[in-house]
């Protein structure tokens, strides 16, 4: 059993976690994730690891309320206990000293985005961090971010900061008007990875996407998160999580992300009138996307 | 020859659950015997000076002793003989292929009527569970020798090793990547087969000897083998189990509703989604299923398909009946309960619904041919025998690879061509100094049994090592 010590509402859809797990903490590295599962009858999901404390012994985890899991874990208070805590799985990111980069995130991505950067200045980087929000409500951790990035660049979908609207648009017009960038990294949503990787490609410039394609086991087991990068199927689990954003069949990922769509639906309707006791009882209640 | 006409060959059928009524539950096929049934078969055995049986048994159980204490009605001396060779026999007595091993090589097997040595074990196993009382008598205080043993995996290999260094005073600990403890046991066979309550009694049993278990935790990840090694274990036995499935490496295999039989079983038995929504795990079944491949776990993956609901089940395979590796009594099982057997044919491609869920499946005929490499005769593509068939899930149940994690993170570990850990099949002894490997990564995909005879002859060469080297 994993206890949380810390939780938080970041904003309507978005949840932030502190977990007791010393044995995790001692090895998580940027890019790695851990699977969960929250009780007797829960599925295994994974999420990315937002930050760890080595020395405190716990892992940080953000997540947005998509389904049951998502809203089941979102429903725990601190003190509260998680079943399971596996990891940290996956490859670690591949931090080198490349020269300029540029990190770009989206809603649960701000959070691996963040340790990233703090990574890569590390090792000697300039880092131009880019985060994107449906508004300025579902913004958050900009003073995070820009207080590790060399230069950080905030794109609202509604158009309210600045003449962009899709991060992609602000990488694409970087590019063209003569900035160099060495390596791009994106987390967060499919839409923002896959068409932050479509502005890059013509610039060559090398960029790396954290896909979170639907996982059971997170061990190599069972291929289900199975994704298809130049052609070739890899795991996710295993071969992954990050891969070059240039070479993901981004309609497959897509696809097989919605499978259980109809399910998902299904089982959150079921949880919901059972819980509403718990839900009403939690101070800042946390909405589904 | 008064002594021929003695010997009865008729074996003592075990009762079973109904075609028509088990295929859309997931309770036991097999009911068991009942105390008349197995003191019937029991005193079918003539006790032979030179038993058979036991050179077929991987882990050399004492068969006819075992036999004649039920013949004398005294369960707990049979107990007592069949666990002192055998840490899992509830288990055993239910998946293990006899008809390839024990019952094989059982004497009356050559007049067509061996002894059903694995319904009598289980019988056995069955009545200790009833009767736990007798177990905790006969267990003997064991005193701390004082060294430590770092098992990685609790499926069959990794139980039975550490049940058999425990009771040598080892100190043991069991590091399991998944959340319960059994391994292939849990997620892999499924519930009307192999009972996950028979197994959790196994697993307690383990326990009882003052194993411990360490759940959700991915050796290679959370700490490296070499780590445990630094850290206060005398030596490592790998049983991680099969890793990786194999797909069919053809166009569509990505679509969804293809899952390999290994997420396909994993989500039915271990994840419990044949109770979704009361469980979180979804699975889609649809109307038609294909099942790749007829080795005994494709025969799982069409059996809970229909458990799932599914109306039409096919097993679809490139060779003949003959060739089939699955064993025969699955085999009947599957038939009985409607599987169809799709044989000498093979898919070229997978074909989608334009939303990114599998539709169909070509499929083409085959012929056989000369004999391969394996002694099989080869099947080959008859020409122009190309079809279409409309299926709602695909299951490709081909085997595995070796799973990755603990070959790449593990110093010095030499593997073969085929990925798998190079060990000496005698001793589990790897190519790393204090480290040992059994069962699936050994050998590659293979069964219970032998997993557990990996297990027993790396705990003896461990015992026999750690000894020698003080």
């Amino acid at each position: 059993m994993y206890k949380i010590l810390k939780r938080e509402v970041l904003v309507p859809n978005t949840v932030y976690l502190k977990v007791e797990a010393p044995e995790i903490a001692r090895k998580a590295k940027p890019g790695q994730f851990v699977i969960l599962r929250i009780d007797e009858v829960g599925e295994r999901f994974p999420l990315s690891l937002t930050g760890w404390d080595e020395k405190g012994g716990t892992l940080e985890v953000l997540f947005l309320i998509m389904g049951r899991s998502t809203m089941k874990l979102s429903s725990l208070g601190e003190g509260d206990r998680i079943m399971d805590v596996v990891g940290p799985l996956g490859r670690p990111t591949e931090i080198e000293s490349y020269g300029k980069t540029m990190t770009v995130c989206s809603t649960f991505g701000v959070g691996p985005a963040i340790t990233l950067v703090k990574a890569l200045k590390k090792k000697g980087n300039k880092v131009v961090s880019v985060t994107e929000a449906r508004d300025k409500t579902y913004l958050f951790w900009e003073d995070r971010l820009r207080s590790v990035s060399d230069e950080t660049h905030v794109v609202l979908g509604d158009g309210s900061r600045g003449k962009y609207r899709q991060a992609n648009q602000f990488v694409k017009e970087y590019l063209e008007s003569g900035n160099k960038l060495d390596r791009v990294f994106i987390f967060g949503r499919v839409f923002t990875m896959m068409e932050c990787s479509k502005a890059t490609k013509p610039f060559g410039v090398k960029t790396i996407v954290g896909l979170t394609p639907i996982m059971v086991d997170g061990t190599g087991m069972c291929g289900c998160c199975r994704v298809s990068v130049g052609g070739e199927t890899k795991f996710t689990c295993v071969d992954g999580p990050e891969f070059d954003g240039h070479l993901v069949d981004w309609e497959l990922l897509i696809k097989r992300k919605r499978a259980y769509l109809r399910e998902e639906a299904r089982a959150f309707d079921l949880w919901q009138p059972d819980n509403l006791r718990r839900l009403a009882e939690l101070s800042e209640l946390p909405r589904r996307v | 020859m008064a002594e021929k006409s003695k010997l009865n060959l008729n074996r003592v059928p075990i009762p079973k659950q109904a075609p028509e009524v088990r295929k859309r539950n997931f309770n036991e096929v097999a009911l068991g015997y009942t105390d008349e049934k197995a003191l019937e078969e029991a005193s079918r055995c003539i006790a032979c000076k030179k038993a058979g049986c036991k050179g077929g048994c991987p882990v050399n159980v004492d068969i006819p002793e075992f036999i004649k204490a039920i013949g004398a009605g005294d369960m707990p001396e049979a107990v007592r003989i069949l666990k002192s060779k055998n840490s899992l026999p509830g288990i055993c007595g239910r998946v293990c292929p006899q008809e390839t091993q024990c019952e094989m090589t059982c004497n009356l097997a050559k007049k067509g009527g061996p002894i059903a040595i694995g319904r009598l074990e289980r019988y056995v196993a069955d009545w200790e569970r009833a009767h736990p009382e007798i177990t905790k008598q006969q267990k003997g205080q064991i005193s701390f020798n004082g060294k430590k043993v770092a098992i990685i995996g609790s499926g069959p290999a990794g139980l039975t090793c550490a049940a058999d260094l425990a009771k040598l005073g080892y100190r043991v600990t069991i590091f399991e990547a998944l959340h319960v403890a059994g391994g292939v046991l849990m997620y892999g066979i499924p519930e009307f087969r192999l009972p996950k309550m028979i197994v959790q009694g196994e697993v307690d049993y383990v326990k009882s000897l003052g194993v411990e278990i360490k759940l959700d935790h991915v050796i290679g990840k959370i700490a490296t083998v070499d780590e445990l090694l630094e850290n206060g274990f005398d030596a490592v036995f790998l049983a991680p189990g099969a890793g990786a499935p194999m797909f069919l490496d053809i166009p569509g295999e990505n679509l969804s509703g293809i899952y390999s039989a290994n997420e396909f079983l994993t989500r039915t038995n271990l994840m419990k989604a044949y109770l979704f929504p009361e469980y979180d795990t979804p699975i889609q079944v649809g109307k038609r299923v294909a099942v790749f491949g007829a080795g005994n776990v494709a025969m799982d993956a069409s059996r809970c398909a229909l458990r799932l609901g599914a109306e039409e089940v096919y097993i679809i395979y490139r060779r003949s009946k003959a060739e089939m590796p699955a064993r025969l009594e699955e085999r009947e099982n599957a038939e009985e309960e409607g599987v169809i057997f799709k044989l000498l044919t093979n898919p070229s491609k997978f074909l989608g619904d334009g939303r990114g869920r599998v539709k169909a499946v070509e499929l083409h005929e085959m012929e056989l041919g000369e004999p391969d490499a394996s002694g099989r005769p080869r099947p080959i593509k008859k020409p122009g025998s190309e079809f279409i068939m409309e299926i709602d899930t695909a299951i490709p149940a081909l085997g595995t690879r070796p799973n990755p994690i603990i070959p790449s993170t593990t110093k010095g570990l030499k593997l073969t061509k085929w990925g798998t850990v190079l060990t000496d099949e005698a001793t589990g002894r790897t190519s790393k100094d204090r480290v040992w490997c059994g069962g699936d990564m050994a050998t590659g995909a293979a069964t219970v049994i032998s997993a557990m005879g990996a297990g027993r002859r790396a705990a003896t060469d461990i015992d026999t090592w750690l000894r020698n080297s003080n």
